[in-house]
Protein backbone atom coordinates (compact mmCIF):
# COMPACT_ATOMS: atom_id res chain seq x y z
CA UNK A 1 0.00 0.00 0.00
CA UNK A 2 1.37 3.37 -0.99
CA UNK A 3 0.93 6.08 1.54
CA UNK A 4 -1.53 8.77 0.60
CA UNK A 5 -3.10 6.63 -2.09
CA UNK A 6 -5.52 4.86 0.17
CA UNK A 7 -8.81 6.64 -0.01
CA UNK A 8 -11.48 5.40 2.30
CA UNK A 9 -15.11 4.97 1.40
CA UNK A 10 -15.93 7.98 3.55
CA UNK A 11 -13.65 10.31 1.59
CA UNK A 12 -15.01 8.96 -1.69
CA UNK A 13 -18.52 9.87 -0.59
CA UNK A 14 -17.31 13.34 0.40
CA UNK A 15 -15.61 13.71 -3.00
CA UNK A 16 -18.86 12.79 -4.74
CA UNK A 17 -20.71 15.42 -2.73
CA UNK A 18 -18.00 17.95 -3.54
CA UNK A 19 -18.27 17.34 -7.29
CA UNK A 20 -21.99 18.19 -7.19
CA UNK A 21 -21.21 21.51 -5.50
CA UNK A 22 -18.30 22.12 -7.88
CA UNK A 23 -20.54 21.53 -10.88
CA UNK A 24 -22.86 24.30 -9.73
CA UNK A 25 -20.39 26.86 -8.37
CA UNK A 26 -17.24 26.16 -10.40
CA UNK A 27 -14.37 28.47 -9.58
CA UNK A 28 -16.15 30.02 -6.62
CA UNK A 29 -14.88 27.06 -4.58
CA UNK A 30 -11.40 25.57 -4.32
CA UNK A 31 -10.22 22.06 -5.21
CA UNK A 32 -11.23 19.16 -3.03
CA UNK A 33 -8.80 18.24 -0.25
CA UNK A 34 -9.06 14.50 0.45
CA UNK A 35 -7.96 14.86 4.05
CA UNK A 36 -8.61 11.53 5.71
CA UNK A 37 -9.97 12.91 8.98
CA UNK A 38 -11.70 15.96 7.57
CA UNK A 39 -12.24 16.12 3.79
CA UNK A 40 -12.88 19.77 2.93
CA UNK A 41 -12.98 22.52 0.34
CA UNK A 42 -12.59 26.25 0.66
CA UNK A 43 -15.02 28.90 -0.50
CA UNK A 44 -12.95 31.26 -2.67
CA UNK A 45 -15.71 33.77 -3.36
CA UNK A 46 -16.94 34.31 0.20
CA UNK A 47 -19.89 36.41 -0.95
CA UNK A 48 -21.51 33.23 -2.32
CA UNK A 49 -21.22 31.39 1.01
CA UNK A 50 -24.90 31.64 2.03
CA UNK A 51 -25.98 30.49 -1.43
CA UNK A 52 -23.59 27.52 -1.32
CA UNK A 53 -24.86 26.68 2.16
CA UNK A 54 -28.48 26.65 1.01
CA UNK A 55 -27.52 24.49 -1.98
CA UNK A 56 -25.70 22.04 0.32
CA UNK A 57 -28.68 21.78 2.61
CA UNK A 58 -31.42 21.44 0.01
CA UNK A 59 -29.96 19.56 -2.98
CA UNK A 60 -31.49 16.04 -3.01
CA UNK A 61 -28.07 14.42 -3.44
CA UNK A 62 -26.37 16.51 -0.73
CA UNK A 63 -28.90 17.01 2.08
CA UNK A 64 -26.41 18.35 4.62
CA UNK A 65 -29.03 18.73 7.32
CA UNK A 66 -26.65 18.93 10.27
CA UNK A 67 -23.99 21.47 11.12
CA UNK A 68 -21.83 19.63 13.64
CA UNK A 69 -19.50 22.51 14.41
CA UNK A 70 -18.36 25.96 13.35
CA UNK A 71 -14.84 26.89 14.46
CA UNK A 72 -12.99 30.17 14.12
CA UNK A 73 -9.33 30.25 13.05
CA UNK A 74 -6.69 32.99 13.01
CA UNK A 75 -4.18 33.01 10.13
CA UNK A 76 -1.79 35.84 11.06
CA UNK A 77 0.71 34.98 8.26
CA UNK A 78 -1.99 35.42 5.63
CA UNK A 79 -3.54 38.42 7.42
CA UNK A 80 -6.79 36.51 7.50
CA UNK A 81 -9.42 35.12 9.81
CA UNK A 82 -11.56 32.17 8.91
CA UNK A 83 -14.15 29.64 9.89
CA UNK A 84 -14.29 25.87 9.45
CA UNK A 85 -17.73 24.32 9.31
CA UNK A 86 -18.33 20.57 9.67
CA UNK A 87 -21.39 19.21 7.95
CA UNK A 88 -23.08 15.85 7.99
CA UNK A 89 -26.14 14.44 6.36
CA UNK A 90 -27.50 12.85 9.46
CA UNK A 91 -29.72 9.76 8.99
CA UNK A 92 -30.24 10.63 5.31
CA UNK A 93 -27.17 10.20 3.10
CA UNK A 94 -24.61 9.84 5.90
CA UNK A 95 -21.79 11.69 4.18
CA UNK A 96 -19.58 14.36 5.69
CA UNK A 97 -17.83 17.44 4.41
CA UNK A 98 -16.06 20.42 5.89
CA UNK A 99 -16.00 23.92 4.46
CA UNK A 100 -13.51 26.70 5.07
CA UNK A 101 -14.32 30.36 4.58
CA UNK A 102 -11.83 33.19 5.08
CA UNK A 103 -11.98 36.95 5.36
CA UNK A 104 -9.64 39.88 6.01
CA UNK A 105 -8.10 40.02 9.49
CA UNK A 106 -9.05 43.63 10.16
CA UNK A 107 -12.70 44.51 9.59
CA UNK A 108 -13.36 41.29 7.70
CA UNK A 109 -16.86 39.97 7.18
CA UNK A 110 -18.31 36.56 6.29
CA UNK A 111 -21.95 36.03 5.23
CA UNK A 112 -23.96 34.46 8.04
CA UNK A 113 -25.51 31.01 7.61
CA UNK A 114 -27.62 31.28 10.77
CA UNK A 115 -30.68 31.40 8.51
CA UNK A 116 -29.66 28.07 6.92
CA UNK A 117 -28.72 26.09 10.04
CA UNK A 118 -29.91 27.49 13.36
CA UNK A 119 -26.88 25.89 15.01
CA UNK A 120 -24.77 28.53 13.30
CA UNK A 121 -26.41 31.30 15.29
CA UNK A 122 -24.55 30.74 18.57
CA UNK A 123 -21.46 29.29 16.86
CA UNK A 124 -21.02 32.44 14.77
CA UNK A 125 -21.47 34.54 17.88
CA UNK A 126 -18.73 32.52 19.54
CA UNK A 127 -16.39 32.93 16.54
CA UNK A 128 -17.10 36.67 16.61
CA UNK A 129 -16.49 36.77 20.36
CA UNK A 130 -13.12 35.00 20.11
CA UNK A 131 -11.77 36.27 16.76
CA UNK A 132 -13.65 39.45 15.87
CA UNK A 133 -14.81 38.75 12.32
CA UNK A 134 -18.38 39.89 11.69
CA UNK A 135 -21.11 37.79 10.14
CA UNK A 136 -23.20 39.76 7.67
CA UNK A 137 -26.91 39.09 8.09
CA UNK A 138 -26.64 37.51 11.53
CA UNK A 139 -29.87 38.14 13.49
CA UNK A 140 -28.14 39.06 16.78
CA UNK A 141 -24.38 39.40 16.51
CA UNK A 142 -23.02 40.19 19.98
CA UNK A 143 -20.55 38.53 22.34
CA UNK A 144 -21.73 35.21 23.75
CA UNK A 145 -19.13 34.22 26.39
CA UNK A 146 -17.01 37.25 27.27
CA UNK A 147 -18.62 40.26 28.96
CA UNK A 148 -20.16 42.70 26.49
CA UNK A 149 -17.57 45.37 27.26
CA UNK A 150 -14.53 43.08 27.04
CA UNK A 151 -11.59 44.47 25.09
CA UNK A 152 -10.02 42.50 22.26
CA UNK A 153 -10.56 39.01 20.88
CA UNK A 154 -8.98 36.36 23.12
CA UNK A 155 -8.17 33.59 20.62
CA UNK A 156 -6.24 35.77 18.18
CA UNK A 157 -2.57 34.83 18.11
CA UNK A 158 -1.42 38.33 19.06
CA UNK A 159 -3.97 38.79 21.87
CA UNK A 160 -2.80 40.65 24.96
CA UNK A 161 -5.04 40.53 27.97
CA UNK A 162 -6.30 43.86 29.28
CA UNK A 163 -4.84 45.17 32.52
CA UNK A 164 -8.04 46.04 34.34
CA UNK A 165 -11.67 45.04 34.05
CA UNK A 166 -14.07 47.30 35.97
CA UNK A 167 -11.25 48.15 38.38
CA UNK A 168 -10.27 44.49 38.98
CA UNK A 169 -6.75 43.47 38.01
CA UNK A 170 -6.83 40.80 35.29
CA UNK A 171 -3.26 39.40 34.90
CA UNK A 172 -1.80 37.18 37.61
CA UNK B 1 -14.18 23.50 76.77
CA UNK B 2 -17.46 23.42 74.89
CA UNK B 3 -20.53 24.97 76.39
CA UNK B 4 -22.40 21.70 76.84
CA UNK B 5 -19.42 20.02 78.46
CA UNK B 6 -20.07 22.11 81.57
CA UNK B 7 -22.48 20.12 83.64
CA UNK B 8 -25.92 21.63 84.04
CA UNK B 9 -26.74 21.34 87.68
CA UNK B 10 -29.29 23.35 89.61
CA UNK B 11 -32.64 24.23 88.05
CA UNK B 12 -31.21 23.88 84.55
CA UNK B 13 -29.13 26.96 85.20
CA UNK B 14 -25.89 27.63 83.42
CA UNK B 15 -23.43 30.44 83.99
CA UNK B 16 -21.21 31.55 81.14
CA UNK B 17 -20.17 34.67 79.29
CA UNK B 18 -22.27 36.33 76.62
CA UNK B 19 -19.42 35.87 74.14
CA UNK B 20 -19.47 32.15 74.73
CA UNK B 21 -23.19 31.81 74.16
CA UNK B 22 -23.19 33.99 71.08
CA UNK B 23 -20.20 32.23 69.58
CA UNK B 24 -21.59 28.81 70.35
CA UNK B 25 -24.89 29.68 68.74
CA UNK B 26 -23.29 31.13 65.64
CA UNK B 27 -20.74 28.40 65.05
CA UNK B 28 -23.34 25.69 65.54
CA UNK B 29 -25.55 26.96 62.75
CA UNK B 30 -23.31 28.20 59.97
CA UNK B 31 -25.52 28.68 56.96
CA UNK B 32 -23.57 28.81 53.72
CA UNK B 33 -25.02 30.35 50.61
CA UNK B 34 -25.96 27.59 48.17
CA UNK B 35 -23.96 28.41 45.09
CA UNK B 36 -21.20 26.66 43.21
CA UNK B 37 -19.08 27.82 40.31
CA UNK B 38 -17.25 24.77 38.95
CA UNK B 39 -16.08 21.24 39.79
CA UNK B 40 -15.40 22.20 43.43
CA UNK B 41 -19.15 22.62 43.73
CA UNK B 42 -19.54 18.90 43.03
CA UNK B 43 -17.31 18.12 46.01
CA UNK B 44 -19.24 20.65 48.07
CA UNK B 45 -22.50 18.93 47.15
CA UNK B 46 -20.97 15.58 48.06
CA UNK B 47 -20.02 17.06 51.42
CA UNK B 48 -23.58 18.24 51.93
CA UNK B 49 -24.98 14.83 51.03
CA UNK B 50 -25.54 11.93 53.41
CA UNK B 51 -22.03 10.35 53.34
CA UNK B 52 -20.35 13.39 54.85
CA UNK B 53 -23.52 14.96 56.21
CA UNK B 54 -22.74 18.60 56.95
CA UNK B 55 -26.04 18.98 58.76
CA UNK B 56 -24.56 17.26 61.78
CA UNK B 57 -22.59 20.50 62.24
CA UNK B 58 -25.68 22.62 61.68
CA UNK B 59 -24.37 23.58 58.26
CA UNK B 60 -26.90 23.55 55.48
CA UNK B 61 -27.11 25.67 52.36
CA UNK B 62 -29.56 28.54 52.09
CA UNK B 63 -30.98 29.78 48.81
CA UNK B 64 -30.63 33.47 49.61
CA UNK B 65 -27.56 35.51 50.54
CA UNK B 66 -29.79 37.40 52.98
CA UNK B 67 -30.20 34.27 55.09
CA UNK B 68 -26.57 33.15 54.94
CA UNK B 69 -23.56 33.97 57.05
CA UNK B 70 -20.97 31.95 55.15
CA UNK B 71 -19.97 32.12 51.51
CA UNK B 72 -18.18 29.05 50.13
CA UNK B 73 -16.56 30.20 46.89
CA UNK B 74 -16.48 26.75 45.30
CA UNK B 75 -14.81 26.95 41.91
CA UNK B 76 -13.39 29.14 39.15
CA UNK B 77 -14.39 32.78 39.48
CA UNK B 78 -14.54 34.28 36.00
CA UNK B 79 -14.28 38.02 35.44
CA UNK B 80 -17.95 37.97 34.49
CA UNK B 81 -18.86 36.21 37.75
CA UNK B 82 -16.56 38.38 39.90
CA UNK B 83 -18.97 41.30 39.96
CA UNK B 84 -21.85 38.99 40.85
CA UNK B 85 -19.78 37.51 43.69
CA UNK B 86 -19.20 41.03 45.07
CA UNK B 87 -22.90 41.78 44.87
CA UNK B 88 -23.85 38.51 46.61
CA UNK B 89 -21.26 39.17 49.32
CA UNK B 90 -22.66 42.63 49.89
CA UNK B 91 -26.16 41.20 50.27
CA UNK B 92 -25.09 38.94 53.12
CA UNK B 93 -25.80 40.28 56.63
CA UNK B 94 -22.85 40.75 58.99
CA UNK B 95 -21.08 38.99 60.61
CA UNK B 96 -20.23 37.07 57.44
CA UNK B 97 -17.45 34.65 56.61
CA UNK B 98 -15.83 33.64 53.34
CA UNK B 99 -14.25 30.28 52.63
CA UNK B 100 -12.27 30.05 49.41
CA UNK B 101 -12.43 26.47 48.18
CA UNK B 102 -9.90 25.04 45.72
CA UNK B 103 -6.94 26.33 43.71
CA UNK B 104 -9.03 28.41 41.27
CA UNK B 105 -10.63 30.65 43.82
CA UNK B 106 -7.44 30.71 45.92
CA UNK B 107 -5.14 31.96 43.17
CA UNK B 108 -6.51 31.22 39.69
CA UNK B 109 -5.41 27.57 39.71
CA UNK B 110 -4.57 26.11 36.28
CA UNK B 111 -5.79 29.34 34.65
CA UNK B 112 -3.25 31.55 36.38
CA UNK B 113 -1.27 32.33 33.23
CA UNK B 114 -3.39 31.84 30.13
CA UNK B 115 -6.87 32.15 31.59
CA UNK B 116 -7.68 35.65 30.37
CA UNK B 117 -11.22 35.27 31.69
CA UNK B 118 -10.40 34.05 35.22
CA UNK B 119 -10.03 36.14 38.36
CA UNK B 120 -6.67 35.17 39.88
CA UNK B 121 -7.90 34.69 43.43
CA UNK B 122 -11.22 35.67 44.93
CA UNK B 123 -9.34 37.61 47.65
CA UNK B 124 -8.84 40.33 45.04
CA UNK B 125 -12.48 41.29 45.39
CA UNK B 126 -13.72 40.10 48.80
CA UNK B 127 -11.93 39.40 52.11
CA UNK B 128 -11.29 35.67 52.59
CA UNK B 129 -11.09 34.09 56.06
CA UNK B 130 -10.12 30.50 55.26
CA UNK B 131 -8.45 28.99 52.19
CA UNK B 132 -8.91 25.30 51.42
CA UNK B 133 -6.22 23.98 49.04
CA UNK B 134 -6.88 21.23 46.51
CA UNK B 135 -8.06 20.72 42.96
CA UNK B 136 -10.74 19.99 43.92
CA UNK B 137 -10.39 19.50 47.70
CA UNK B 138 -11.87 16.30 49.08
CA UNK B 139 -14.89 16.61 51.38
CA UNK B 140 -12.58 15.99 54.37
CA UNK B 141 -10.58 19.09 53.44
CA UNK B 142 -13.71 21.18 53.09
CA UNK B 143 -14.92 20.00 56.47
CA UNK B 144 -11.47 20.91 57.82
CA UNK B 145 -11.92 24.42 56.42
CA UNK B 146 -15.36 24.72 57.93
CA UNK B 147 -13.98 23.61 61.31
CA UNK B 148 -11.42 26.41 60.91
CA UNK B 149 -14.25 28.91 60.40
CA UNK B 150 -15.87 27.57 63.57
CA UNK B 151 -12.59 28.03 65.43
CA UNK B 152 -12.40 31.57 64.13
CA UNK B 153 -15.89 32.28 65.45
CA UNK B 154 -14.83 30.84 68.80
CA UNK B 155 -12.03 33.43 68.93
CA UNK B 156 -14.41 36.34 68.51
CA UNK B 157 -15.44 38.64 71.30
CA UNK B 158 -17.73 41.61 71.51
CA UNK B 159 -15.65 44.65 70.65
CA UNK B 160 -12.75 42.99 68.84
CA UNK B 161 -12.28 43.18 65.12
CA UNK B 162 -12.14 40.34 62.62
CA UNK B 163 -8.45 41.00 62.10
CA UNK B 164 -7.80 40.55 65.82
CA UNK B 165 -9.83 37.34 65.87
CA UNK B 166 -7.81 35.99 62.93
CA UNK B 167 -4.60 36.92 64.77
CA UNK B 168 -5.82 35.12 67.89
CA UNK B 169 -6.69 32.09 65.78
CA UNK B 170 -3.21 32.02 64.25
CA UNK B 171 -1.61 32.23 67.70
CA UNK B 172 -3.76 29.51 69.21
CA UNK B 173 -3.73 27.13 66.29
CA UNK B 174 -2.23 23.71 66.87
CA UNK B 175 -0.29 21.87 64.20
CA UNK B 176 -2.46 18.83 63.54
CA UNK B 177 0.45 16.69 62.35
CA UNK B 178 1.47 15.65 65.86
CA UNK B 179 -2.08 14.71 66.75
CA UNK B 180 -2.45 12.70 63.55
CA UNK B 181 0.85 10.91 64.19
CA UNK B 182 -0.08 10.21 67.78
CA UNK B 183 -3.43 8.78 66.71
CA UNK B 184 -1.78 6.68 64.03
CA UNK B 185 0.71 5.26 66.51
CA UNK B 186 -2.09 4.51 68.94
CA UNK B 187 -3.87 2.30 66.39
CA UNK B 188 -0.57 0.77 65.30
CA UNK B 189 -0.60 2.01 61.72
Amino acid sequence: MEEGKVISQLVKESAAAYSIIHEKFGLAISDFDANETMPFFEVVDASLWTEIALFMRDHPKLKFNYMACLTGVDYPAEEKLGIICNFESLALLNHKLAVKVKCAREGGSIPSVACVWHTANWHEREAYDMFGMTFAGHPELRRILCPEDWEGYPLRKDYKVQDQYHGIKVPY
Amino acid sequence: MGLLDAGITKHNMLVTSVDNVLNWARLSSLWPMGFGLACCAIEMMATNASNYDLERFGIFPRSSPRQSDLMIVAGTVTMKMAERVIRLYEQMPEPRYVLSMGSCSNCGGPYWEHGYHVLKGVDRIIPVDVYVPGCPPRPESLIGGLMKIQELIRMEQIGISRADALKKLAEKSVDPRFIIERERKAVGA
